[in-house]
């Protein structure tokens, strides 16, 4: 099948690559540009495995095709630690409240969370649940996900985290 | 001494060993995207492997054509059974004793079966090329009724046992029948229920369910033709047992086979058995010499990679009038799907379902479970279960709610008043088991007065009255569940998987430095053992959990195990990792009392080395014991500081719980709204709490998922109608409620730590409390018994039967 050319941003980075009108853009993330962190959990936009970010909004990159991502920016879970390579808040976050377990759904979940706290910086807690409902996870039951998310928030404002109580 | 020397408090701190709250090692890359899941495994020249499924449930594959296909770009071999034949491998064994088809020999059985495996450079190619097969079918009538299936006229769907007059587990009665498991004492049963002022009779059903991981199966295969070598990167959960079924039915010599599980993106059952797209990824990297990936999508993980539960049981129970057990009688019909491919300890056709006397101190009670094929999708796995406890416990609390409402009791007090008594165990049950520890009275007082149950009955009795007198639309329920699980599989005397003992084992080595690395025959596929096996070694030998390297999943250095399932982790590698380090503190002892110049008796263990009795300054930490094992060891010993031990369990251990659930029910639309969850979990001695606590929530997430909507069904027809996340229930945040968690301690006597299991508690508890909500929400209406899965329509439709909607 006759190959386009893509060129896009990925995590501050120029890539391009030559793909078939086809292709889908999580395969291009994980095959040709071997960044797997990004997953796959089915195939209907369900799961939200593959949640990306792209030109400032979250993506589920199994229902888009790499063409169409042709000349857009792209965040991906390989580009959310800090510059130095230390955990962002949300990372830290997940780790610390225990927001994951077999770390399948954690990327798709943080990608997500982190464009939540952009369009949301203060959410409660049924906006935060609102707002990672295209996000399936198995292990957690999210009750620690939606603290890691509130963990986050209160670290980006500066303010210190109060569990919620029990 | 002077300030700086560190307290008691704070070195057992420092070792962050048993109790503490420890964050977990693993989340570091999990975090950051760079966990090493099966897909994320690419060699180079691999190719990718997909099926031919078939759309018919039940018909004759008389013609596979692949002409077409193999002229498409890129597709290099369509493997059929016939490939297959050649190698002897068209059939494999399955776990509980039977024959499964790895692609379709003359006949599909159930919907979306294997056909064939298209070999190709990519995934895109090899679906091209799967839409070039050409397949003729002739369609059979399908059996999707598990209660017509022994019918006298029922189609026969297994030719190939055609005068076979007994299975694995005993004797035939229909060609399509599997098998009888009975346990129990029949006549003492029957004569319980003459003698009953009371009895109840009910079917209850546990609907066909799946596991779905968020990681769907998947492996690489790679055979290396000069060294005659097979390597296998699969989701597997029990890498080992991969290991020797590889080599018993592909004839390979087992050294030569390396099964490496990498992370693993949840199991929950799953990922225990072997399916045929494994086998088929080996044949064809043995065929084209080159390394072949098999990923499924969701559809084929939902529609044709094992299911969980559909089991059909007709329960009784004899009491007398005040409320006392007297008997239980249950029949279970097992619906197998076309090939009987339960994961269970192969003893045991039925799993551990004879736990179905659950906390309750019944007298005699009798079990029959007949199991039976149909034209479905092969599994019977133990979703978050241990077994078949899940159906069995299920069983029992919904029953005891059938009788408590019979007798006008509360089902609380019921189960108070049969409770078995903290001075009865160990307690021989009534079907077998051997209950080696609880406390059930203290639990169940304990959740009835952290909810307040007595204010929420009356709560619920002021909400009946005002919905009698048409004030409110709205019926409360209150779903109490009491449930004792079997988990830690298991003793050799009565567990073994394919012949061998379901122990396990754990190897430790230290190195000089006071570090060291952990392997064992487990799999964490998101229980955090990285984190909490390291726990158990600190505790016991004093290094801290910071500086133990905990490595699982590749069988050419892992000690051999039988992996991570039935909440048998901890129970018994738990076990094997507590006795291995006791290995190591011992040979320590022995090079501690020689660098002290003492004798071994005069010393005494303190947090994280040995000390002189009565002489506190006399100390030697562990670190310094470890360099002192590669330097100066006593006269005629070896160097060195490693062990391995392999368990052999000598009991199961029997965690328990008391869960309650608040419900509010809209009659008119069905909808429903979890008001309060609280759990209470007793897994014995608790490793890591914060652990615990997220395990606890995600087992109850997939009750909640279980019992109010998430369901395999079949059409008349056998057409899977709930074969993607479009229609298979899949809670999200907005609907999932919030848990609260508590707990009690009950040691288990018989385990070196103590430790019980806690993974699938929540499941097993939390299914019975929310179908117990509902219906005791409906019951003021006169109804008895509404079956699973509760979702809005159903509850609509319960209402409406009730007479409660127009």
């Amino acid at each position: 099948m006759a190959k386009t050319h893509v060129t896009m941003k990925v995590n501050g980075a120029e890539v391009e690559g030559l793909v078939e009108p086809r292709t889908l853009l999580v395969h291009f993330i994980r095959e040709n540009l071997q960044m797997t962190g990004t997953h796959i959990g089915c195939e209907t936009t369900h799961c939200g495995a593959c949640t990306v970010d792209i030109d400032g909004m979250s993506v589920k990159s199994c229902t888009m095709f790499a063409v169409q991502a042709n000349g857009s920016e792209i965040t991906t879970i390989e580009g959310m630690a800090n510059a130095d390579g230390s955990l962002s808040a949300l990372q830290e976050g997940f780790r610390m409240m225990h927001g994951l377990q077999c770390g399948f759904c954690t990327p798709g979940m943080i990608m997500r969370a982190h464009r939540l706290l952009k369009e949301n910086p203060s959410p409660s807690e049924e906006e935060i649940r609102m707002g990672i409902s295209g996000n399936i996870c198995r292990c957690t039951g999210y009750q620690n996900i939606v603290k890691a998310i509130q963990y986050a928030a209160a670290k980006l404002n500066g303010i210190e985290f109060k569990e919620a109580a029990e | 001494m002077n300030d700086m020397t560190p307290t008691r408090d704070q070195r057992a701190a420092a070792l962050e060993g048993m109790g503490c709250k420890r964050k977990r090692v693993e989340d570091i890359r999990f975090t950051q995207g760079k966990g090493n899941y099966v897909d994320d495994v690419k060699l180079p020249g691999m190719l990718h492997g997909d099926f031919v499924r078939s759309p018919h449930p039940h018909a004759r594959v008389k013609k596979i054509d692949d002409s077409e296909a193999l002229k498409v770009p890129g597709v290099l071999a369509v493997i059929t059974a016939e490939t297959l034949k050649t190698v002897n491998l068209a059939w494999m064994p399955t776990l509980a004793g039977d024959v499964q088809m790895v692609l379709a020999d003359g006949k599909v059985l159930f919907q979306n079966q294997e056909v064939a495996f298209v070999v190709a450079t990519d995934r895109y190619a090899a679906d091209d090329g799967i839409n070039k097969v050409v397949v003729e079918y002739e369609p059979l009538p399908p059996l999707v009724d598990p209660f017509k299936s022994m019918d006298p006229d029922a189609p026969v769907l297994r030719e190939d046992l055609a005068g076979k007059t007994a299975g694995a587990h005993g004797p035939r009665k229909h060609h399509n029948h599997i098998f009888e498991w009975t346990v129990g004492d029949r006549e003492l049963t029957d004569a319980a229920f003459k003698k009953a002022d009371v009895t109840i009779k009910e079917m209850i059903s546990y609907h066909r369910t799946h596991p779905s991981p968020l990681e769907t199966c998947q492996c690489v295969c790679s055979f290396d033709k000069i060294k005659g070598e097979l390597t296998i990167w699969g989701t597997f959960q029990a890498p080992h047992v991969i290991r020797t079924v590889v080599s018993l039915i592909a004839k390979l010599p087992e050294q030569k086979i390396h099964v490496i599980a990498p992370d693993i993106g949840g199991g929950f059952g799953n990922k225990v058995g072997a399916y045929p797209g494994y086998i088929c990824a080996a044949v064809a990297s043995i065929v084209t010499g080159k390394p072949v990936k098999w990923v499924e999508d969701r559809i084929e993980n939902l529609t044709a990679t094992s299911f969980a539960r559909d089991y059909h049981m007709t329960t009784e129970i004899a009491a007398t009038r005040d409320g006392k057990v007297t008997g239980l009688r249950v029949h279970v019909l097992a619906d197998h799907g076309a090939f009987d491919a339960c994961a269970d300890p192969s003893k045991w056709p039925a799993g551990f379902f004879n736990i179905v006397t659950g906390s309750y101190d019944f007298p005699t009670a009798h079990l029959a479970v007949d199991g039976v094929y149909t034209n479905k999708a092969p599994g019977g796995v133990a979703y978050r279960c241990s077994f078949r406890v899940t159906e069995a416990a299920y069983c029992i609390e919904r029953a005891m709610d059938i009788l408590a409402q019979k007798l006008g009791m509360d089902p609380a007090e019921l189960r108070l008043k049969n409770f078995i008594k903290p001075e009865q165990f160990p307690y021989h049950s009534a079907l077998g088991w051997e209950y080696d520890s609880g406390d059930y009275h203290t639990a169940m007082r304990k959740m009835m007065e952290t909810t307040n149950y007595a204010a929420l009955r009356k709560e619920q009795a002021e909400k009946r009255a005002a919905f009698k007198r048409g004030e409110t639309r709205e019926i409360m329920g209150l779903g109490v569940s009491f449930f004792t699980e079997i988990v830690g599989a298991g003793p050799s005397k009565n567990c073994d998987i394919l012949g061998i003992a379901m122990f396990d084992s754990c190897e430790i080595r230290l190195h000089p430095t006071g570090t060291g690395i952990a392997r064992m025959g487990t799999k964490s596929q998101g229980q955090g053992h990285e984190t909490t096996w390291a726990q158990i070694i600190a505790t016991e030998i004093g290094i801290p959990a910071d500086n133990i390297q905990v490595e699982e999943g590749n069988t050419d250095t892992a000690p051999y195990g039988l992996g991570t399932y039935g909440s048998r982790s901890t129970p018994v590698a738990g076990a094997a990792i507590a006795m291995a380090a006791r290995k190591i503190k011992a040979k320590a002892q022995m090079i501690a009392a020689y660098k002290l110049e003492v004798h071994e008796d005069d010393l005494e263990w303190d947090i994280d080395g040995f000390r002189v009795k009565g002489l506190p300054e006399r100390f030697l930490s562990m670190k310094d014991i470890c360099w002192a094992a590669y330097n100066s060891v006593p006269p005629g010993m070896e160097p060195g500081l490693e062990a391995v031990s392999y368990y052999d369990p000598p009991n199961m251990t029997y965690p328990f719980g008391a869960y309650l659930c608040v419900m509010d029910i809209d009659v008119d639309t069905g909808v429903y709204k979890v008001r309060r969850f609280y759990a209470l979990d007793d897994c014995g001695t608790r490793i890591n709490p914060m652990i615990i606590e997220g395990q606890v929530h995600g087992g109850l997430t997939e009750a909640f998922a279980i019992a109010m909507g998430q369901e395999i069904r079949y059409d008349e027809a056998g057409n899977v109608v709930t074969g993607s996340f479009m229609d298979f229930f899949m809670p999200t945040a907005v609907e999932t409620p919030h848990w609260e968690t508590d707990f009690t301690v009950t040691p288990s006597p018989h385990h070196p730590i103590g430790a019980k299991g806690v993974g699938e508690s929540p499941n097993v508890g939390g299914v019975p409390a929310f179908s117990n909500a509902v219906n005791d929400a409906f019951s003021f209406l006169g109804s008895t018994h509404i079956q699973m899965p509760h979702d809005y329509w159903r509850n609509w439709k319960a209402a409406k039967e009730l007479g409660a909607v127009a």
